[in-house]
């Protein structure tokens, strides 16, 4: 994997990364993806892929509040909130 | 009390032959006194413990106590617990205390058992020698040079220590089963959807699930009891009876059939390690197994299917650590991108980075079909060839890993080489399967563990040959020198 494809990733997995590491990471990313292309010989056209190892769906339940109001406590450990907010960087001028 | 199973310290709390506040502060001073040259915990909660301690012991006295009331155990850091830190071994979480308990916090606290602290693993889970913890490295206990496993690597070496009668841990690709083997301790992983996931701090949610570690089968079972069952709050969490896990005193396995899975004796197994297996199938012979070799041929494409799998769910998972709600956030973003990248690149380390990026390859436009798809058609055939083996098997036998403990540092800077460490475990999370391994023996002086398989929700024929096995054999009381 080439320095441009690794930073392309970076930026799509909003990971900074810097001028030192590209290499390096680029290096394990070729190394992991020799590994896992050795499913290409693999002939497996004609199975249906497995999502779930029990074949079991997602359950509904009724649509009810079953929750209490706890937004205090979330908020409190968020790093940065006011008037029960989630405070980001500016985004519109 | 310190080699003893959990079923005797139970008795001996009824008894009142000690108390659970003596028996709590008697593996507090192991920590105090071993934990640190270890490095298997990441906090200690002294206080809470001895609170707990005390009102399990009133329980004790006035009526309404659960077999494992005051029973210490320790927690590995991945297990949401209210008010207590969960770093989850990363620099995101290092200051984030949850608002909430784990379903499995709250049923061993239900039950009465006793936390003694938070146990050291790989970062996120994602590792096979506990190398990868921002709260640094663990030590193997058998050799304080060489590494527990990972990625439950800070509770096999707090068992096998005995810092603490029993651990949790969790299993995405062997995170259990590795460090037990390892470490010379019991480890189960039971069926994918068997304990609830909810409050477990997500890594590939289609194959996390959480087990215990204790010396022997019969600890881990009573322990498994007490957290196994249905939860409404996970949504993959299975509405199954739980049967009694705990065998019988007398339980036998004549007749009980143990395939040998051709691919778990192939060229690439160290043979010292092979031996020991081998000397293991001898015992169950013994006892009156039959044995039959059985073939799970898909079982090389599980380590490709693996490594596409889990990143891409882990990169899934791990796109809330975004500076917002809760976790690491970087110094005075300039806009929301800066945020972003930033608090990521500062809180993650360098493996959970690697994974992040492979899940997000595989799973970038165009790439679907040939890795996230083809992978599931794998997994499919692998589950496949685990049912056709239980058709002549009732459970299926072999190592738990390719080697005894590696050095410390010694595979840390080649990802794959580190990754085949898990060969032997990760078809078991693929198939959902439940699994234990159980200590087997020695190789150049270390724990070698075997791992035995059972079909979905039979954790009891684990439980059953575990306990049978290890009536006749005494690896599993083994102690490392120096912690006798």
């Amino acid at each position: 994997m080439n320095i441009e494809e690794v930073i392309k990733l970076a930026r799509l997995a909003r990971l900074k990364v810097g001028d030192g590491e590209v290499e390096g990471l680029g290096r394990d990313l070729s190394a992991i993806l020799a590994l896992v292309k050795r499913l290409e010989s693999a002939s497996l056209d004609d199975v249906e892929p497995l999502a779930h190892p029990l074949d079991a769906v997602q359950r509904l339940r009724a649509d009810e509040v079953t929750e209490d109001d706890r937004r205090d406590a979330f908020q409190k450990i968020a790093p940065h909130t006011r008037d029960g907010f989630y405070l980001v960087p500016k985004v519109i001028d | 009390m310190l080699n003893r199973s959990l079923g005797e310290l139970s008795r001996g709390l009824r008894n009142g032959d000690f108390s659970s506040v003596e028996l709590t502060r008697f593996f507090l001073d192991r920590i105090e006194n071993r934990g640190a040259e270890l490095n298997a915990f990441i906090s200690v909660t002294a206080e809470r413990a001895l609170d707990d301690a005390h009102a399990a012991d009133r329980k004790l006295r006035d009526g309404g106590a659960h077999p494992l009331t005051g029973i210490p155990y320790a927690h590995k850091d991945l297990f949401c617990t209210e008010g207590v830190a969960t770093t989850c071994g990363s620099a995101m979480l290092a200051d984030f205390v949850s608002p909430y308990d784990a379903a499995v916090s709250e049923r061993l606290n239900a039950a009465g058992m006793v936390m003694l602290g938070k146990t050291n693993m790989d970062e996120f889970a994602m590792g096979s020698s506990n190398e990868n913890s921002f709260y640094g490295a663990v030590r193997n206990p058998w050799d304080a040079a060489r590494v527990p496993g990972g990625s439950s690597g800070g509770s096999a070496a707090a068992v096998a220590a005995r810092l603490a009668p029993c651990a949790t841990g969790t299993d995405t690709g062997g995170s259990i089963r590795q460090p037990a083997s390892l470490c010379g301790v019991t480890g189960v992983k039971p069926t994918y959807g068997r304990v609830s996931r909810y409050g477990m701090v997500a890594f590939a949610s289609s194959l996390d699930q959480a087990g215990v570690l204790a010396a022997g089968a019969g600890d881990c079972a009573l322990v498994l009891q007490a957290i196994a069952g249905f939860d409404p709050r996970d949504s993959t969490s299975m509405d199954e009876p739980v049967p009694d896990y705990t065998p019988p005193a007398d339980a036998n396995i004549r007749g009980l059939r143990v395939g040998l899975p051709r691919e778990y004796f192939g060229a690439d197994l160290d043979p010292a390690i092979g031996a020991v297996i081998e000397q293991a199938v001898a015992a169950l012979r013994q006892l009156g197994c039959e044995t039959v070799e059985v073939s799970l041929p898909a079982m090389s494409l599980s380590a490709p299917a693996y490594y596409i799998l889990a990143p891409a769910e882990c990169s899934s998972n791990l796109a809330r650590y975004d500076g917002v709600r809760y976790g690491h956030r970087c110094d005075a973003p300039a806009d929301c991108d800066d945020l972003y990248t930033r608090t990521r690149a500062e809180g993650f380390g360098a493996e959970v980075k690697r994974r992040v990026l492979v899940g997000t390859y595989v799973l970038s436009s165009g790439y679907y079909d040939a890795y996230y798809l083809k992978a599931q058609k794998a997994r499919r055939r692998i589950r496949d060839d685990f049912a056709r083996a239980f058709e002549r098997a009732d459970v299926l036998v072999g190592p738990a890993s390719p080697t005894t403990a590696f050095r410390l540092g010694e595979k840390a800077g080649d990802p794959v080489t580190m990754y085949l460490s898990d060969v032997y475990t990760i078809a078991v999370n693929l198939a959902g399967l439940p699994a234990i391994t159980l200590p087997a023996g020695v190789a150049g002086g270390l724990p070698v563990g075997m791992q035995m398989i059972a079909p979905h929700f039979r954790e009891q024929d684990l439980f059953r040959a575990g306990h049978c096995y290890q009536r006749e054999t005494d690896w599993h009381r083994r102690m490392p020198e120096g912690f006798e």
